[in-house]
């Protein structure tokens, strides 16, 4: 059954792996000239202590392949709308399945193996895109050093766990649903919801935050945010780390305000001794060093989601249809 | 001999309507066997619950002796063209056969080869740009190389051209002949059946009207015409299937295990067609008057 669903699949194949070499290519090409450039512009620009103009230009650069990072966003949905949503619903749409479910395999078998052959070249697609564009794009994230942020979800692990999970979604939608093109629709707008749900709602509270009460110490790469006299807080205390708040509190434990800074000893020499006095800085935040235990985390949330879409599939296509 | 297919209170029911309802038959193994009714009969339903792509609402069904698709050695001694033969339009006759035997254990592909190069088709060329008669074919040969004992086949000739249809039909009949497989065949068109097949039920609103050897049918029915006499005065052992009365002149088609004796009839034989038009028939008056509002689908 494993030959026949490798005929029924070798065009998707021959499609992604396609595109995959011509990423390849083109990161094969620029990525060690983007090595080069951080070495020269980056590296040595820390010597003097001021690298904002530096780390700008070295940014600049293949602006149109930093993209690609988009791609790793975007390819589980791909895969769940034209990888999975096809999968069963084409043969239920065309009548194939009177077809092939005549033949001296059971139901539970065929989809065994159309899902199994699929769903290891979904893991295999979406792992080679995110490790070269991981591989790529380090130099980069060096520089940004957002690796929680914005580009979590776009590195290391998480790209295959979502990828999976969108085509185990796209293969329930066209097996309930029977018909490929809603099928379609349907795998668009659960990945995205689901992708949303984990990112706000699931992922903060993986693990607890560390809470730390400490001195405030102003060093460079740190500066204060002060809003509408809101409360003052600080950026750029703990590079690489996902910060979820950080206040700055007078001895009594009251955020303090904008406008303290402008009052007495303050007034003349912001962040000096005397002006910051008995301040504290409340930090809530993941270290950086646990970026794994997330990635971990939530690559196997989605797995464990697709294994259950999975086994509704096989409980599905034995019990329900007909 | 396990019966080829056999049902006990088969009901099928999508949503709200009843495919099929209340279906007990037994069709047995060894024969040609054509099922023939109206449409919305239930015979579509019928073959697709035998071959195990739909599970029944209610009631049983066995095929010879199993359940149906109950795993791989049930699939593969039952051998299925769905109506409309569906094939996979994007790939090659080749692939079918690659399929074929990469799905079944008793693939025969010898038989498959043959059949296919009888058929004048290139092995390169895609299902999709087949005709409808070669499609067909091509669905049968399937069927046939997977070597089964009993070969479902629903409406296999229903969209054909005459010609392709006949063609299909005669390559039934040598396969019939050479491997001796069990054949179970829907279709609405009495004149195909007439020359293939050896035993019919007639199936109207999910209810076995007629089943039997054709021709002990043909020899037990007759169409007698002679003066008119009300029906309720025939002779008990003459089952009148169906009557037309002029004002003089009335003509039954009767069922009687007897030859019919009576000088005032004249007996004529009656056409296979004749008998499953009449027994449709009166099969619907039935189904009529006993549930009105009854819903058929197709």
């Amino acid at each position: 059954m494993i030959r026949f669903s490798w005929v029924q699949f070798r065009l998707q194949a021959a499609v992604a792996g396609g595109a995959l070499l011509i990423i390849a290519v083109a990161f094969a090409l620029t990525g060690p000239n983007l090595v080069h450039l951080y070495s020269t512009i980056v590296a040595s620009c820390t010597a003097h202590g001021n690298c904002s103009t530096a780390t700008d230009a070295f940014l600049a650069h293949d602006r149109l392949l930093q993209d690609f990072g988009n791609l790793v966003i975007a390819l589980p949905a791909i895969v769940g709308i034209f990888w999975g949503a096809p999968l069963v619903a084409r043969e239920l749409e065309t009548g194939t399945y009177r077809l092939v479910w005549a033949q001296g395999v059971t139901r539970s078998r065929w989809l065994a193996a159309r899902l199994g052959l699929v769903a290891l070249a979904s893991v295999a697609v979406a792992g080679l895109l995110s490790l070269m564009v991981t591989w790529w794009s380090s130099p980069i994230d060096r520089v940004n050093m957002n690796q929680f942020t914005s580009v979590f979800d776009q590195r290391g692990i998480v790209p295959i766990g979502y990828t999976v999970f969108a085509f185990a979604m796209g293969v329930a939608a066209g097996l309930l649903i029977r018909r490929t093109l809603p099928a379609m629709a349907t795998t668009l707008v659960g990945y995205v919801a689901v992708r949303v749900l984990v990112t706000f709602f699931v992922r903060p509270h993986l693990i607890a935050p560390v809470r730390t009460t400490s001195a405030l110490h102003m060093s460079s790469g740190m500066s204060y945010i002060e809003s509408n006299n809101g409360p003052l807080g600080v950026i750029g205390a703990k590079p690489g780390a996902w910060v979820f708040s950080d206040r700055i509190v007078n001895a009594a434990g009251h955020s303090v305000t904008g406008d303290f800074l402008s009052r007495g000893a303050c007034l003349q020499s912001r962040g000096s001794a005397a002006c910051l006095g008995k301040l504290r800085e409340v930090l809530v935040y993941q270290p950086a060093s646990r970026y794994w235990a997330f990635q971990w985390y939530e690559m196997a949330i989605f797995i464990g989601l697709a294994v259950v879409l999975g086994g509704l599939c096989f409980w599905w296509i034995r019990r329900r249809i007909s | 001999m396990n019966p080829a297919v056999q049902t006990t209170a088969l009901a099928k029911r999508y949503g709200r309507k009843w495919a099929l309802r209340n279906c007990t038959l037994s069709i047995p193994a060894g024969k040609v066997v054509g099922l023939v009714g109206p449409n919305g009969a239930g015979k579509s339903t019928l073959l697709q619950l035998a071959v195990g792509l739909l599970e029944p609402t209610s009631g049983a069904i066995r095929v010879l002796g199993g359940r149906p698709a109950e795993g791989p050695a049930q699939l593969q001694r039952v051998g299925f063209v769905a109506q409309d033969s569906p094939t996979y339009s994007n790939l090659s006759v080749q692939r079918h056969l690659r399929m074929g035997a990469y799905l079944n254990s008793n693939w025969d592909q010898d038989l498959a080869q043959s059949r296919v190069e009888n058929l004048g088709l290139g092995p390169r060329q895609k299902a999709g740009s087949l005709s409808g008669g070669q499609r067909a074919q091509l669905a049968l040969a399937l069927a046939i190389a997977k070597r089964p004992e009993l070969l479902l086949l629903d409406e296999p000739v229903a969209s054909l051209d005459p010609l392709a249809r006949r063609e299909f039909l005669q390559t039934l009949m040598e396969v019939v002949a050479v491997h001796g497989v069990s054949v179970v065949l829907s279709s609405h068109l009495v004149a195909d059946l007439e020359r293939v097949c050896d035993y019919l039920v007639i199936l109207v609103a999910s209810q076995v009207q007629l089943a039997g050897e054709v021709s002990d049918l043909l020899s037990s029915h007759h169409r007698i015409s002679g003066p008119r006499r009300d029906p309720r005065r025939m002779p008990l052992q003459q089952e009148v299937i169906e009557e037309s009365h002029t004002d003089k002149q009335s003509t039954f088609l009767i069922r009687t295990d007897e030859p019919v004796l009576d000088p005032a009839w004249s007996v004529m034989r009656v056409t296979l067609e004749d008998l499953v038009l009449a027994y449709m028939t009166r099969g619907r008056d039935i189904g009529r008057r006993q549930v009105p509002q009854l819903e058929m689908v197709s």
